[in-house]
């Protein structure tokens, strides 16, 4: 059995209007059927773009918002019918880290004040001495000097201030660990910190994660299992890789063609489905399948008649009417997807362009431009592939042998290591001096 | 002759009763007629002063700006600000990340567009409506005629961005200065106006100066790259030269600690240990020093100067750079 | 070995400079901000001149407030008043009393009123706000009409003008400095009630109260060390300006005839009241003690707003 299992969860936000008392004139299906299974251990993904319900479902896993519908069964109990006080024992054991760490941690509160108060609600540890000494240990766990605990939120850099928020859940030695966008506030060079220390806490304390991001290739480099969400459900869902390798539903292809990919080889052979129009209104959903508004492959059916998310093989899931069809070729288009798109607007533009501005110089620009850097680049592609991959596997390993000087001594005093951290020798140094 | 040079500008706040910062600590780069030039960074590397000032959109009190930065044969910097406001918008256009706060709530879009036209084309009454509807046709915006009656807050934040570039468009500028314009929108978004913009410099010919912290962007956009650190470019080299060889090793961690989303699973990041907080000043060395792998007791002793170590055009400033002979001296 | 120990430590050196104070709350940041201003100085300093005034006034008053020593002098002058002399600094009042001895003992009573009404408003302002910001926030359906109900009632209250609300209270209880100070306490409830229920919903819906909830914190607990303290700021801002307009409003009371009958015991605001009468013989009669509200209230409004600013930097333009 899987550690949590969410069955045909809806949370709909009533939309109220009123003078004296309100009265509610419609809702807001804010997530509308969505059934998943985490497996312990594990970590899912839930990724899909602004809007789509993905931060309302984890908050509704928490019971943070209401659940309208459904159940959300952890270990063989429905949070959703739980009472409130029951409720409120069982979030020790699934925690949350938030999105912006700024935000969720208390401006006037110190470190350690705001460590331990989950573990005095949750009756951890007999007194303050003992919840510090717990919080030092995880501190340690987290990469955070023990000089944090007196210290305020506001005196932290992003990364260090997300590291507090994983250890205020890591404190209450929980099972579940739901991440809401953890790194989408940090910087590049951040967000890989973070990213590694959620992995090797995973590791070492056998966490499960339910990770949500709208960062595609984050939620692939960490999750195990993927759901791309669309306007309040589940459109597909598939083991990591296999989401990769072959996406089913539509959105899941645009949205996957739409993440720009750091090499601009990748970006200059890929072929991009750019959807027309924009999310519509999870007050007003469309009838039928929530896409079918956006579908470069819409068919009648599809206005009509919701599909439901089914297993087409291998655990890969999808809630697509014309899957099938779709992959094997034989649908055709019946709306332009971007690139058409484009060329039909150029067309016309051009064209205007030499009536009203007879300026051709524009568009005799774009073949003078495009050759240019393909020049540039066959000069350099041939020392690429022999020393380009050496320096990075050196590279590798240092930061490999800095892991592991982190582990042996997880406070990075660093004085002794190879790659000392920055913060603490600089402390050091000017203790000593 | 470039369109734009800038050469070692620089941007220091001056606040009373606080340390001066400087945020932008002699930044140089030229954008060409037609060409998409990136700055890349992170928060805090002075990618946007840059812009703003380049834009002449800072406070005159509290700040000191250093440098030039010749645009059309003019120097944006000493400009009279009546002399640049004119050039703002007919030259020149900025495009910025929140397209909601870049809009007046209160006015509708055709009026906001239209105002552009008259101010700085002398369209008047009928024939600036039209243009205005054509302008929003232009960027993709469907049914423009009815759209121009609307107000910001009605429209989608990709449709806005879009008006903006309408906006910025308007009058056909010159250069084109792109303060991360897409990070407020969604992917399926981002992708839509990313190809936009690449459709207008193609079309008309328009130089575009991209600002942004997201290197997937950089790569599928930008000719000519810039990487920013604390104020200061610390590698500068055409996309796929940089994309290929990474040679600071800031951009080398950078590109090292992105999760890609055609990766295989599994493969650990290898991240940038510390933060930007964690920096010592130009003056004294290498900025990037405290955070780097490779640094030498040379970095901590006066700005290392840009070279060329690997390639002509590929600009970096680093007196340890990551080469591929340079491996056997580092284990050693 | 030792060449690598050189590199660390010349960084650690070139890093020394961007050593920041540690261990710093909100609080005593905002301190820190609040003595480099120029504004909280200048009105901390009105504050402690008027302060100490209250307190050493009647014993450094050259004369009793209330002996007309120069009664015979004034009524023989017939509305001739002598004005500032040596040993009446600031002249003689219409009974022949010293005005300098009266302005000094005055100051006490006109500080009482201003702390005392403030102090009303300011306590049943917050705890009405405190029921009503945590019944909003984290009483459910059940919180949600009762924080209706009191803010209903509450703009009620507001809706009244407040000298009006004053003058039925002070004319309900009779005439007295009591009355005075309860009237224009009451009038500053609401707003004290208002204000803090509001930033308690603000804070109420920030993530760090969600991640209190998350983690599984009680409700009562919440509230007590999440949404409470994030709350106060702008209470104490408005705390500090309401002295004035409490002072000012005191003043005006006692100008309608509505405040201390005793005469023996004088305050700026019943002073003033008593010049006008005067005021075209003797318009310094008025001045002085108008004065002395006037400068008290900006005191205390400079205060405050240095007050405002330090607390939240953000608003600083």
């Amino acid at each position: 059995m899987s550690l949590l299992e969410l069955d045909g969860v809806k949370v709909h936000f009533p939309v109220k209007k009123g003078i004296l008392f309100d009265r509610t004139v419609g809702h807001v299906y804010a997530v509308d059927g969505v059934s998943l299974k985490v497996e312990a251990g594990q970590t899912y993904g839930l990724v899909g773009e602004s809007g789509c319900g993905k931060t309302t479902l984890g908050r509704g896993v928490l019971r943070l918002v209401d659940i309208t519908d459904g159940e959300v069964v952890f270990d063989g109990t429905d949070l959703a019918k739980l009472p409130e006080e029951e409720m409120r024992r069982y979030r020790r054991r699934l925690q949350m880290v938030f999105q912006d760490p700024l935000g969720s941690l208390n401006p006037r509160q110190n470190i350690e004040s705001i460590l331990s108060e989950g573990m005095a609600a949750h009756g951890i540890g007999k007194d303050q001495d003992e919840r510090r000494e717990k919080i030092k240990e995880i501190l340690a766990k987290v990469g955070l000097p023990t000089n944090a605990l007196s210290r305020y939120p506001h005196e932290f850099s992003g990364g260090q201030r997300q590291r507090i928020g994983i250890a205020r859940a890591l404190v209450l030695e929980p099972d579940v660990i739901i991440c809401d966008e953890p790194v989408s506030a940090l910087d590049v060079s951040v967000q890989a910190q973070v990213i590694n220390l959620l992995e090797e806490l995973q590791e070492s304390l056998g966490l499960t994660y339910l990770v949500i991001a709208h960062d595609l290739a984050v939620v692939r480099h960490i999750s195990d299992v993927i759901g791309v969400m669309y306007l309040g459900s589940l459109v597909e869902e598939a083991p990591s890789d296999a989401l990769y390798a072959g996406p089913k539903h539509p959105y899941t292809k645009a949205l996957m063609s739409a993440v720009p990919v750091p090499d601009p080889e990748v970006e200059d052979r890929r072929e991009r489905i750019l959807l027309q129009g924009d999310l519509p209104s999870p007050a007003n959903p469309p009838a039928g399948c929530r896409f079918h508004t956006r579908c470069p492959w819409a068919q009648d059916k599809c206005a009509v008649e919701r599909p439901v998310l089914t297993d087409v093989g291998d655990g890969h899931k999808v809630a697509c009417h014309f899957a099938a069809e779709i992959e094997a070729g034989e649908l055709e288009l019946t709306r332009p997807t971007g690139i058409e798109a484009v060329v039909s607007t150029e067309a016309v533009a051009s064209q205007e362009a030499e009536v009203e501005d007879a300026a051709p110089e524009p568009a005799s620009k774009v073949p003078a431009q495009a050759p240019a850097p393909k020049g540039e680049d066959a000069e350099h592609e041939a020392p690429a592939d022999e020393d380009g991959a050496p320096a990075t596997d050196g590279d590798a390993a240092a930061a490999e042998s800095a892991d592991a000087d982190a582990d042996g001594d997880p406070s990075e005093s660093g004085a002794d290591a190879d790659a000392p951290e920055p913060d603490a020798s600089a402390k050091k140094a000017g203790r000593t001096a | 002759m470039a369109l734009l040079s800038v050469e070692e500008l620089s941007v220091t706040f001056t606040a009373k009763g606080r340390k001066d910062a400087t945020a932008v600590d002699g930044v140089s780069f030229d954008v060409d007629q037609g060409q998409v030039v990136g700055l890349v960074g992170e928060s805090g590397c002075g990618k946007s002063v840059t812009s703003l000032a380049l834009m002449g959109l800072l406070p005159n009190k509290g700040v000191k700006i250093g440098g030039r930065a010749v645009f059309d044969g003019q120097d944006l910097l000493s400009m009279s600000p009546r002399k640049l406001r004119d050039m703002r918008g007919s030259k020149l256009a900025m495009i910025f990340q929140d397209p909601l706060s870049s809009l007046n709530p209160v006015v509708p879009i055709g009026v906001q567009v239209t105002e552009i036209l008259e101010r700085h084309r002398g369209l008047k009454g009928e024939a600036a409506r039209k243009e205005a509807a054509h302008l929003l046709d232009r960027v993709g915006i469907p049914d423009p005629s009815r759209r121009l009656k609307e107000y910001p807050h009605q429209l989608s934040g990709g449709m806005r961005q879009r008006a903006l570039i309408a906006m910025a468009v308007a009058c056909a500028p010159r250069l084109l200065i792109a303060d991360e314009p897409t990070t407020a929108l969604d992917v399926t978004i981002q992708a839509q106006i990313l190809e936009l913009l690449k459709e207008l410099v193609d079309q008309e010919g328009t130089a575009l100066l991209m600002i942004t912290h997201d290197l997937g962007v950089v790569a599928g956009i930008c000719d000519q790259v810039n990487v920013l650190y604390a104020g200061r470019a610390v590698e500068s080299a055409g996309r796929r030269e940089l994309f290929a060889h990474p040679t600071h090793p800031y951009a080398h961690g950078l590109l090292g600690s992105i999760p890609r989303l055609d990766a295989p699973r599994g493969e650990p990041l290898s991240p940038i240990r510390g933060s930007i907080n964690d920096r010592i000043a130009w003056a004294d060395g290498c900025a990037f020093a405290p955070r780097c792998d490779r640094y030498t007791m040379e970095c901590l002793t006066g700005t290392p100067e840009l070279t060329e170590p690997r390639a002509a055009g590929h600009q970096v400033r680093c007196v340890n750079p990551v080469l591929p002979k340079s491996k056997a001296e580092v284990s050693a | 070995m030792t060449k690598k120990a050189d590199k660390v430590d010349r960084l650690a050196e070139l890093m020394q400079t961007s050593e920041s104070t540690s261990g710093a709350s909100l609080w005593r940041e905002a301190m820190r901000r609040l003595r480099a201003s120029k504004m909280a100085i200048i009105g901390a300093v009105i504050i402690a001149l008027f302060v100490v005034l209250a307190i050493v006034g009647p014993w450094i008053a050259p004369f009793s407030p209330s002996a007309q020593t120069w009664r015979g002098e004034v009524f023989a002058n017939k509305g001739e008043f002598v004005g500032a002399r040596s040993g009446n600094w600031f002249g003689l009042d219409h009974l022949g009393r010293d005005m300098f001895s009266r302005i000094l003992v005055g100051a006490r009573q006109t500080l009482m009123v201003g702390v005392v009404s403030m102090l009303i408003g300011l306590i049943v302002g917050a705890l009405v706000g405190v029921l009503s910001g945590a019944a909003a926030t984290l009483g459910g359906r059940t919180g949600q009409r009762i924080d209706t109900v009191v803010m209903r009632f509450t703009d009620i209250m507001l809706s009244l003008p407040s000298l009006l609300l004053a003058v039925s209270i002070a004319a309900v209880m009779g005439q007295s400095l009591t009355t005075v100070m309860i009237a224009v306490g009451v009038v500053q409830i609401p707003i004290f009630a208002r204000l803090l229920r509001g930033s308690m919903l603000v804070q109420g819906s920030s993530d760090y109260v969600l991640a209190a909830k998350a983690l599984g914190i009680r409700k009562k607990r919440i509230v007590l060390t999440q949404i409470l303290p994030n709350s106060l700021s702008p209470v104490i801002v408005q705390a500090t300006l309401s002295l004035a307009t409490a002072i000012i409003e005191a003043a005006a009371l006692s100008y309608l005839g509505l405040g201390n009958p005793d005469p023996a015991i004088p305050e700026w605001g019943v002073m003033l009241a008593q010049a006008e009468r005067f005021f075209d013989n003797e318009p310094m009669m008025a001045a002085y003690p108008a004065i002395g509200i006037i400068i008290t209230a900006l005191g205390f409004t400079l205060l405050g707003e240095a007050m405002r600013e330090a607390l939240d930097p953000k608003l600083r333009g």
